[in-house]
């Protein structure tokens, strides 16, 4: 009995360097922490707090340039950090696994999902090639895969993300590992397959009662899933505990502020008032793409049908959806960075979505679009200033008069005007993405379009930049068309919320109405999937 | 009031620009590969435009006394008042008595000229295009065809078929080395645009309005420039090695001209008895394009570290 309670994975005071130069003097600083078998612990931290780092040292992949300096690290009693590469690599999948956030990278392209799992059989086991192969059918049923034969003849690329995510976990389960880690798993991957991912995670683990190790950034995830979290800033646990108790009752400010962060599930109560003027209307909106390649026969994929949309002045609506579901196409669609291929765009009363690039110029001002990536959403080789007043300027804005406007902005969005002169990479992302929101409100439009704005950016970040969005729609009296996939961001931040699926909209109301009484099949399916919906993550005073 | 502060803000991005530009090359400085290859490519460029002060003579000047003297050979010349005078030959001399360390040395100014020229022009014509074919959608496809139409001429066959019309000379040759080097810019240029093209950063300037030319030059030609560069290198040494191999057929310098290619290829009868003829060229030939290809790496290596990685 008390041989069961020993864990499986002990660290112990881990310390591991960054190399000289790097913003700190470690990744990680004297973190210990255990996982039991059958046990699911979350390490929970913004980017860069090391959680990753963590990971990959208990794997023994850590870069060359990262060096564990003090600590131990003892899985089922051996101390990993003393092993050579021998005697890892016989670790490796056999005692413990890891699987990634990237599931497409992940698995070779050029080899069947089959002959990889196999790859593992064949290296760490004497199985004959029958007994590989049964031994690879089973474990590729138990990931609920379907039609297992078929799966294992395909390539990566015939499966979907949330398929290959199945593939990676049966690679890392085939051998019964002790500990599993999990890197960001369903990160990359639609809340529905999250969800799905998740449950067999949870299922397979408390079946064999394998540990893991589960690091995410996300709260919904860890609500959904662990049993204690750890709770990681700049590399140092701050706090450490059963899970209902960190996130019901935190000591620790910094994990109070990271859940009050958490944008809640429930719209917030925000009192709509349908009187302003409409800024946007869309009827019967379309985009539908057609490869047209010489000697091929043309592909047509529909990627937006019959969208109707209106938005009002001072009023956010927001679409959301899955991956592919056309929400993008929706939005640039309307700032016209592609053209659509039927219905109409009203932009006060003047219909744009068939207007000439020339005739277009003029309106070019009223709408405006914040993109998803802050480190890709500027020119890395002019200063922000000169990003910010180029469009100013293209509408004849006097040089001086335009970097008045900048500074202001600047002071609008909260920071340094005397920082315009300064290039991009000078910048966090935060900080980008006000200063991409501060270009786009140098062109005073009526339309402010913000296509996933906050989806690249923590969570701490991700609140500051809402409440930001959310004051200047307000001080302004703009329009705002949110494009997000974050179901908890919309419920904080939409008046009206339009559900996209497959190219169509298959859901449109208010906030409250659409939240809380979701009436299409599809609505209430993306709800039930999001991850910790029953749980009410509170609001602590830091 | 508005120019002053107009004209600081102007200085002080100048300023800011002009560090970067003067980093990347410090960064550029660092490479030892770059170091080693521009060494030579110095040396060899002073030894072009110092040639007529190294000790040589004539280039051209035929002497029937002192036909296919070996290297280091004693020979007495005539000067033009009538009276003789000695000298070592340093290269030998060719079948026709000419000087050739003088003959070597001037062919550098060939050779140098064509590496830079046909690495010039075809990067700017490939360049415009390139942004065009990249930028321009519906052009797109008709461009791309004539390049790959292009890309099928052989360089040299090209430039006998030249010769046959026009007649033999610097222009023809670079001509007929730059028309096969257009289309490979055209690609590399096109590739670079068709990506940055799609970056939120060149969308977000669509949506301010920014005009095409300003999009063009402002925001997608700088990120063309590394790869180019790189490219541009490989271009002259290719470019330097097709005219020795055009000249060394006959059809490409004049023989009149010294360049490394029409010396080997005079040398070329008599190569088992007076190997210097081919010896000297050649090895400034195999030098010159060694310094630009190492160079190339080094630049590659600092400009495109992804790339470096790959390969």
């Amino acid at each position: 009995m008390s041989e069961a309670k020993k864990p499986v994975l002990e660290v112990r005071n881990l310390s591991v360097s960054l190399p000289a130069g790097a913003d700190r003097a470690h990744a990680v600083e004297n973190v210990s922490f255990t996982v039991s078998p059958g046990e699911i612990v979350c390490l929970v931290g913004e980017s860069g707090s090391g959680k990753s780092v963590i990971a990959f040292t208990v794997m023994g992949l850590l870069a060359k340039a990262l060096k564990p300096t003090s600590g131990e690290i003892l899985l089922e009693g051996e101390n990993i950090l003393a092993a050579d590469e021998s005697r890892l690599r016989e670790l490796r999948c056999t005692r413990m696994s890891m699987i990634f956030q990237e599931p497409m990278t992940a698995l070779n392209p050029v080899m069947t999902c089959g002959l990889q799992i196999d790859e593992v059989l064949e290296t760490h086991t004497k199985l004959d090639a029958a007994e590989r192969k049964a031994k690879i059918i089973a474990i590729l049923d138990r990931v609920k895969l379907p039609e297992p034969e078929r799966i294992y003849a395909s390539y990566p690329h015939q499966l979907s993300g949330g398929q290959r995510q199945r593939i990676m976990i049966a690679m890392a389960l085939v051998l019964d590992p002790v500990l599993l880690i999990a890197d960001e798993p369903t990160t990359a991957l639609d809340v529905t397959t999250q969800a799905e991912i998740l449950k067999l995670i949870a299922e397979l683990q408390a079946g064999e009662g394998t540990g893991v190790l589960f690091i995410t950034h996300d709260f919904g995830v860890v609500a959904e899933i662990a049993h204690r979290v750890a709770v990681l800033r700049w590399g140092e646990l701050v706090e450490l505990g059963p899970t209902e108790k960190i996130l019901s009752r935190p000591e620790h400010n910094y994990t109070k502020m990271l859940i009050s962060s958490v944008p809640s599930i429930h719209p917030a109560h925000r009192g709509v008032r349908r009187d302003g003027t409409t800024v946007l209307r869309t009827e019967k909106l379309g985009k539908t793409y057609s490869g047209n390649a010489f000697f091929q026969k043309a592909r047509v994929v529909k990627a937006a049908v019959d969208v109707d949309l209106d938005i009002r002045k001072g009023e956010t609506l927001g679409i959301v959806g899955e991956s592919g579901s056309g929400k993008s196409t929706v939005a640039r669609c309307i700032a016209r960075l592609i053209d659509p291929t039927e219905g109409k765009v009203f932009l006060g009363d003047t219909e744009i979505a068939t207007m000439s690039a020339s005739k277009l110029r003029p309106h070019r001002r009223r709408v405006q679009i914040v993109f998803q990536d802050p480190y890709r959403s500027m020119n890395p080789r002019i200063t922000v200033g000169d990003s910010i007043i180029e469009g100013p300027m293209n509408f004849g804005l006097k040089r001086d008069e335009a970097l008045a406007r900048a500074r202001n902005l600047m002071e609008t969005v909260r920071l340094d005007p005397n920082s315009l002169d300064r290039y991009p990479h000078q910048f966090s992302g935060g900080q980008r993405q006000r200063i991409c929101i501060a270009r786009a409100l140098a062109m005073e439009p009526e339309l402010l379009i913000a296509d996933e704005a906050v989806s690249a950016l923590d969570v701490s970040v991700q609140k500051q930049v809402l409440e930001l969005l959310d004051e200047i729609r307000v001080r302004l009296n703009l329009a705002v068309l949110f494009i997000t996939h974050d179901l908890r961001v919309a419920a904080q931040i939409c008046d009206y919320v339009a559900v996209m699926s497959k190219g169509r909209i298959v859901e449109y109301g208010s906030a409250e109405q659409v939240f809380g009484a979701p009436r299409d099949d599809y609505t209430k399916a993306l709800f039930a999937a999001a991850p910790g919906r029953n749980w009410e993550f509170g609001k602590f005073a830091a | 009031m508005s120019a002053i502060s107009e004209e600081v803000v102007d200085s002080a991005s100048i300023a800011a620009a002009s560090t970067k530009r003067k980093s990347l090359w410090a960064l550029a400085l660092r490479n030892p590969a770059v170091i080693f290859g521009g060494v030579i490519l110095l040396v060899m460029l002073a030894i072009a435009i110092l040639a007529p002060y190294l000790g040589t003579v004539d280039p051209t000047r035929i002497d029937p006394a002192s036909r296919n003297k070996n290297p280091g050979t004693e020979i007495t010349y005539r000067l033009d008042d009538g009276s003789t005078a000695k000298r070592v030959v340093l290269m030998g001399t060719d079948s026709l008595g000419r000087d050739v360390y003088s003959r070597v040395l001037y062919g550098t100014r060939v050779s140098l000229m064509i590496g830079v020229a046909v690495a010039a022009i075809s990067v700017a014509i490939g360049l415009v295009i390139g942004l065009v074919s990249g930028y321009i959608r519906w052009a797109d496809g008709f461009i791309m065809r004539i390049m790959d139409g292009l890309m099928a001429i052989p360089g040299i066959l090209l430039a006998i078929a030249l010769v046959s019309i026009w007649r033999a000379g610097l222009i023809t040759v670079i001509f007929a080395i730059v028309v096969p080097d257009v289309p490979r810019v055209v690609r590399l240029v096109r590739s670079v645009v068709l990506s940055v093209r799609e970056e939120p950063y060149v969308e977000g300037a669509i949506s301010v309005g920014t005009p095409t030319w300003t999009l063009m030059f402002r925001h997608i030609l700088p990120n063309t420039i590394a790869p180019l560069i790189v490219q541009g290198t490989f271009i002259a040494a290719a470019a330097i090695i097709t005219e020795a191999i055009l000249s060394f057929l006959g059809i490409g310098i004049p023989p009149e001209i010294p360049s490394w290619g029409n010396i080997m290829a005079e040398g070329r009868t008599l190569f088992r008895v007076f190997p210097h003829n081919i010896l000297y060229p050649g090895i400034f030939l195999a030098l010159t394009v060694l310094a630009i290809n190492i160079m190339g790496d080094g630049l590659r290596d600092t400009l495109d570290p992804k790339m470096s990685k790959k390969v």
